[in-house]
């Protein structure tokens, strides 16, 4: 029997995704629960398991073809046996084909699509086609010869050129490298794109002094650490002090719809994560109500799974305010881009060991340039200074944030 | 008064009504099926294509014994037989049917409710039990099966002994020596069969110019040439206007259709077999609002949903062709839409046949029906005197004729006039659901020597290429 694979619910604003590679060729076993091709959204890279245990019989979508949530791109002969056949003892998928699980609720109207009925395929053999190429009208989706002859005669529309080449042709140069821009950068171009072109964005500076933080770092390190099982981070301490600020200053958690202001009640705070392919920006969920530890466990966490691809569509919407860290790169000093339709993205930099002047004396300071990125439209610089401001005591002073000052 | 709630309740255990209740209890529904007759069945099994198989196929093999084994070297002495246990025989053929149903709706735990069911409104259907005495049920969905009755012709009054419906001639305590069918359609040139076969001289009267109106014209054309071959007699165009009865038999009045001058015709028996009506006497249907059209089935839409919300009807007593396996087709898709499913009944794709001998079998579409659409089409003919195995069998009357699109090849029509027709059909009914094209009939392989190669050479010449012709 054959069991289809169908492209998952990648979370509600996404519809489609772009098949980045099949780990499987047609003909492979399959285990249960094995990946058999990796998906890449616009936010997120995602690995499809397979629904059954099988061969797999057909590939209906190749590698970089987008397809829609539902879909079916492939089908694994369940039960069947592989080209080169794995020494199985006949898995206890074969005993009685279990009654038939009562003929499928949906008409499934094209589970036989890509089939090609006797005529047809001749036909199709005889133009250099396959049965993918045309859709088919016959029983379940079918091919048949009325669809072949339908589309000989009216070929679609000069097929989707090859990846349309920039407007001006370009010589080939051997020096150079050709590589298709992947989904994941794509989005993130036009994304970064619109958010310049739409908010009226600028960026505050400030700086903050981390010797106190390092201090209650240092003291607290390793109790927190025995207790908890993560390690004591700055991360947690720049949420809360986010949070802190967030609610200081509304209007930074706040969004433009239209021509009306959301005021968001609720603390929704995007940390930034590099991965392989690249940014991705996993939610901390109501983080006002996370405790330091909660935090900093559901970082490592989401930062783990991020890198790994296993990250859901779900765990990156939703945010309200985001954190980049570029200092983990050892940037100094950057203007982050806002992650729409949110309203205000922190910058936090390298610590760097700096001359300060603190009550007339000179002294070596911890010390990080703060950047606050905003939407001008809807926050005030009076506002954006002051939510930076009470950010940095949150942080140079974190009893600041116990006390809820 | 008790009440019993059941998920479902089909009223008619018909082959709509008995086959839908075993698929809605496989799909988990309580069911129950009000059946008024003291067998499950419905006219199908009791008094329709069950006995008249069983005396079709009896009297075949009596004509083939002192007709055709001649021709195959068989010598045989002296050849009778005994009405009385041919008879018996078809009662037992319905027996072991009907009692089969019986066992599945004990295996599916389907309640039989013995009696005659009356539509109450709001999810009720009362019942007046054979045994005396009422029940009331009540049902998430109601489900009309009832099926169809004789139809009656003004003037003449079925008495089931001279003057029979088809049940009435299933029954027949001997052979008459005239017997008039009313009616060329397939009720009365398979039970005309029977009768000519044990020898009875038969006159068929048909109002029409020619006999199986509703199918293709070659089919009729050629089947009344090949019956009358066999001794029937046929009149057609010729319409009955009354009948006298006396001790002797029944004298007919019959009348050019078009008018002219009347005639009389006289029979021992008169079958009267001028098609069915959809059977809704007693149900209540006009009572609690299930509309009806003009021919008094009952409206459904495309979920066989009537009017009245939570019920259903099907089979007879609905529009489409009164068959058996029609009404099947409804019921399951019917209850499996219950269920949530998203069955499809496909009408292009149900056979109907003839089961006379040859046998006479179609699908799809007829070429006045392609023609009166402004379908182009071409035709795909071959004759089973060409057929090796037909040859071999001593069967060579008869052709299939295929319609195919003449853009796109698909299959729109088969119509077939020969040994196994009924069985043959089912190639072209499998290549009709499939969407299937001629050459894809041509282009399947077909084993030798069978009759089905018929088929194939039939669909091979839609494209003008028979091997064997």
């Amino acid at each position: 029997m054959a069991v289809e694979i169908k492209i998952p619910g990648l979370g509600d604003s996404v519809t489609e995704a772009t098949i980045a590679k099949w780990f499987k060729k047609a003909g492979e076993a399959v285990a249960a629960d094995e990946p058999v091709l990796e998906l890449e959204t616009d936010k997120v890279t995602m690995e499809v398991n397979a629904p059954a245990a099988g061969v797999l019989a057909e590939i209906l979508a190749d590698d970089g073809a987008t397809v829609l949530v539902g879909q079916v791109v492939g089908q694994i002969e369940a039960g069947g046996a592989a080209a080169a056949p794995a020494p199985k003892p006949a898995a206890p998928a074969a005993p009685a084909p279990a009654p038939a699980p009562a003929p499928a609720a949906a008409p499934a109207p094209a589970k036989a699509a890509g089939q090609a009925l006797p005529a047809a395929a001749k036909m199709l053999a005889e133009n250099n086609l396959s049965a993918g190429d045309v859709s088919g009208t016959g029983k379940d989706g079918r091919v048949t010869k009325g669809d072949v002859l339908a589309f000989l005669e009216n070929p679609p529309a000069a097929a989707p050129a090859p990846a349309a080449a920039p407007a001006a042709p370009r010589k080939e140069d051997p020096r150079e490298e050709r590589v298709k821009m992947s989904k994941l950068r794509r989005v993130i171009a036009t994304r970064l794109k619109e958010a310049q072109n739409t908010a009226a964005m600028l960026t505050t500076f400030n700086e903050v002094d981390m010797t106190a933080l390092f201090a209650a770092r240092k003291t607290y390190v390793e109790a927190f650490e025995k207790k908890h099982g993560v390690r004591l981070g700055f991360m947690s301490f720049f949420v809360k002090a986010a949070v802190a600020a967030l609610k200081a200053i509304p209007a930074v958690n706040a969004e433009i719809a239209g021509d009306e202001l959301i005021y968001k009640n609720y603390y929704n705070i995007g940390v930034a994560v590099s991965t392989p392919t690249g940014l991705i920006v996993p939610v901390l969920r109501d983080a006002d109500q996370m405790s330091f530890a909660d935090v900093e466990k559901k970082i490592a966490e989401l930062g783990k799974r991020g890198r790994d691809g296993k990250i859901s569509v779900d765990e990156l919407q939703g945010g309200t305010f985001t954190i980049s860290n570029g200092g983990v790169f050892g940037s100094l000093l950057s203007t982050p881009i806002l992650n729409p339709p949110q309203s205000g993205i922190l910058g936090m930099h390298k610590v760097q060991d700096r001359p300060m002047a603190v009550n007339g004396q000179v002294v070596i300071r911890p010390m990080m340039y703060l950047a606050l990125s905003y939407d001008h439209r809807i926050i005030d610089g009076r506002e954006a200074v002051t939510f930076l401001v009470k950010l940095k005591e949150g942080i140079e002073d974190p009893q600041r944030l116990l006390f809820d000052i | 008064m008790a009440e019993q709630q059941f998920d479902l309740v089909v009223i008619g255990a018909g082959p709509g009504g008995y086959e839908g209740a075993i698929r809605a209890a496989q799909l988990g529904m309580s069911v129950a099926v009000v059946e008024k007759r003291g067998a499950l069945g419905g006219t199908c099994v009791t008094v329709g294509c069950i006995p008249s198989k069983a005396l079709l196929q009896s009297s075949e093999l009596y004509e083939e014994t002192t007709h055709a084994l001649a021709d195959h070297g068989i010598k045989v002495a002296k050849v009778d037989f005994d009405l009385a246990a041919m008879m018996a025989r078809k009662d037992a053929v319905v027996n072991s049917n009907t009692s089969g149903v019986e066992f599945l709706f004990k295996k599916n735990k389907i309640t039989w409710v013995k009696g005659t069911g009356k539509l109450a409104g709001n999810g009720r259907v009362d019942v007046a039990l054979t045994d005396g005495g009422e029940q009331v049920l009540a049902a998430k969905n109601i489900l009309i099966a009832t099926g169809s009755d004789v139809t009656r012709l003004p003037g003449i009054e079925i008495d089931e002994t001279q003057i029979v419906s088809s049940t009435g001639a299933l029954t027949l305590p001997k052979v008459p020596k005239t017997l008039v069918v009313i009616g060329g359609g397939v009720i009365g040139l398979e039970l005309g069969t029977v009768w000519r076969r044990l020898g009875a001289e038969v006159t068929v009267i048909e109002y029409l110019d020619r006999i199986l109106p509703t199918m293709d014209v070659d089919l009729g054309k050629n089947t009344q040439r090949v019956l009358a071959k066999q001794g029937m007699k046929f009149k057609l165009g010729a319409k009955v206007t009354a009948a006298k009865k006396s001790k002797s038999g029944v004298t007919l009045t019959v009348e050019p259709a078009k008018g002219g001058t009347p005639e009389e015709i006289t029979a021992d028996v008169v079958l009267v077999a001028i098609g069915r009506v959809p059977y809704t006497d007693g149900l209540g249907a006009k009572e609690i609002g299930v509309a009806l059209d003009e021919r008094g089935r009952v409206r459904i839409d495309a979920h066989f949903q009537t009017n009245v919300p939570g019920i259903y009807a099907i089979g007879d007593v609905v529009a489409g062709a009164m068959l058996a396996h029609k009404a099947s087709e409804e019921a399951i898709a019917c209850v499996e839409m219950l269920a949530g499913q998203k069955p499809h009944v496909n009408y292009d794709a149900i056979p109907g046949i003839v089961y006379t001998w040859p046998e006479v079998a179609a699908v799809g579409k007829t070429e006045e029906e392609l023609k009166a659409a402004g379908i182009d089409y071409k035709v795909g003919k071959f004759p089973f005197s060409a057929n090796g195995r037909a040859r071999a069998n001593g069967d060579t009357d008869g052709f299939v004729k295929i319609l195919a699109d003449a853009k796109t090849d698909k299959v729109l029509g088969c119509h077939i006039l020969g040994p196994d027709a009924g069985n043959l059909i089912h190639e072209a009914v499998i290549a009709i659901e499939f969407g299937a094209s001629s050459e894809d009939l041509a282009r399947t392989c077909h084993g030798h020597p069978t009759l089905n190669e018929a088929v194939k050479e039939a669909a091979l010449a839609v494209d003008k290429r028979t091997i064997n012709l």
